[in-house]
């Protein structure tokens, strides 16, 4: 596989290469370069099986990095593109026309996360909350604790005390 | 898939008013909201003036608990071992019914997402009084494991009144049991009479489901 790894790093510019075991490989793509490789890899190279498209939120480079896993099914071979794309204007180019089920990802990613996919289909549908008007809850600065105290009505939680510090006072109240 | 529009988040396109076609051509127009749901407001149901006859008709309730299969959470993971011969929840008149209209208890198993929630409120509106409703696991009683969730509720006694809580993350089947136990006490001593208390609250709890369901498209009383 690391032929092909080496042959894809010439022609799309891949970094931070990273073979993870045996059959599972990470590669860092460009933004512009990532649906192209995908596409390749898809038609040329027998990664026919897509297995998911995630997100990881990395708030401090200011960052959100789309992983697409690809699968190929005759080498039992997995591929992870990772791409990096702004976290203030998160837009990146659909996939919805290569795997038909790359728009359900994407419409979840648009609700959990914010990220717009032009022209994938269903985006703005409802996908798991209905009628959300607040920023996407699985992002980082979304601070899920202050927002269930002010809207779910939190019942009182009995006090606790420090155990030595209570058996202390209750054994050996003089000292 | 429809070709990506502009939608309203909050608009269901089942809900809105069209034009429809009859099977004998005539064409008229369907407004779900007004057609397909009452908006009449819930009523208090007085007990019988008879003492006798109350107690006689609340040990026949307590011998006749027909739950709604709704399953919310992880719990509903329980109800099959219940109803099955192992635990065998018919030695106690307790059985399952496929549709709200034709039981009267009301089991919220787990946690609730709020999405469910909507459903669960639709359910428990439908079902015929006297209803009761059985809330199981640590998740209703105050969010369990999920009280810092944005997503799910904390106190289920805020939406539906509850008629008895069975504790436990997740309790056992036996515990389920006992719970059921507790609610034909409950209703045989004429306590379980929550469904009233809805009624008499129902402004109270209205604010509060509007509160988290942001996309009310639904008339106020789902009768």
């Amino acid at each position: 596989m690391k032929n092909l790894i080496e042959k894809l790093s010439k022609a799309f510019e891949l970094k931070d290469v990273v073979y993870q075991r045996p059959d599972l490989t990470f590669v860092t793509a460009k933004k512009e370069n990532t649906i192209n490789l995908v596409t390749q890899l898809r038609d040329y190279e027998g990664f026919s099986h897509f297995v998911l498209l995630s997100v990881v939120d990395w708030i401090e480079d200011n960052v959100f990095q789309l992983t697409y896993f690809l699968n190929n099914p005759t080498e039992k071979y997995d591929l992870a593109i990772r791409c990096i794309i702004d976290r203030d204007e998160a837009t990146m180019t659909s996939a919805h026309h290569l795997w038909k089920q790359v728009a359900t990802y994407q419409r979840e990613l648009k609700e959990m996360y914010g990220i717009e996919f032009p022209g994938s289909p269903g985006l703005n549908e409802n996908f798991i909350l209905e009628g959300w008007d607040n920023i996407p809850p699985m992002r980082r600065d979304f601070d899920t604790k202050k927002y269930a105290a002010e809207t779910f009505f939190p019942r009182e939680r009995p006090k606790t005390n420090d155990p030595a510090e209570y058996m202390k006072s209750k054994l050996y109240p003089e000292e | 898939m429809s070709e990506d529009k502009d939608l309203n988040k909050f608009e269901n396109p089942y809900y809105a008013k069209r034009e429809v076609t009859g099977p004998d051509g005539e064409v008229f127009i369907v407004d779900p909201i007004k057609d397909y749901f009452s908006d009449e407001r819930p009523r208090v149901y007085e007990p019988n003036s008879i003492p006798v006859i109350e107690n006689f008709l609340n040990w026949a309730r307590s011998e006749s608990l027909w739950v709604l299969g709704f399953g919310t959470g992880c719990g509903s993971i329980e109800i099959p071992p219940l109803i099955t011969p192992r635990f065998d929840a018919f030695r106690f008149g307790v059985q399952m019914r496929p549709t709200p209209r034709q039981s009267n208890v009301f089991i919220i198993s787990g946690y609730l997402a709020i999405k469910t929630l909507k459903r669960v409120i639709r359910s428990y509106e439908q079902m015929q009084n006297p209803k009761y409703v059985l809330a199981l696991g640590s998740c209703t009683v105050n969010g369990g494991m999920y009280f810092d969730s944005y997503n799910t509720i904390n106190r289920l006694d805020h939406y539906i009144p509850v008629d008895a809580y069975v504790a436990g993350c997740m309790p056992r089947p036996e515990a389920l049991l006992a719970g059921f136990n507790k609610l034909k006490e409950l209703i045989r001593e004429g306590k379980a009479e929550n469904a009233n208390e809805y009624a008499r609250n129902f402004d109270w709890y209205k604010a509060n489901q509007k509160k988290i369901i942001k996309d009310w498209n639904m008339p106020d009383y789902n009768w």
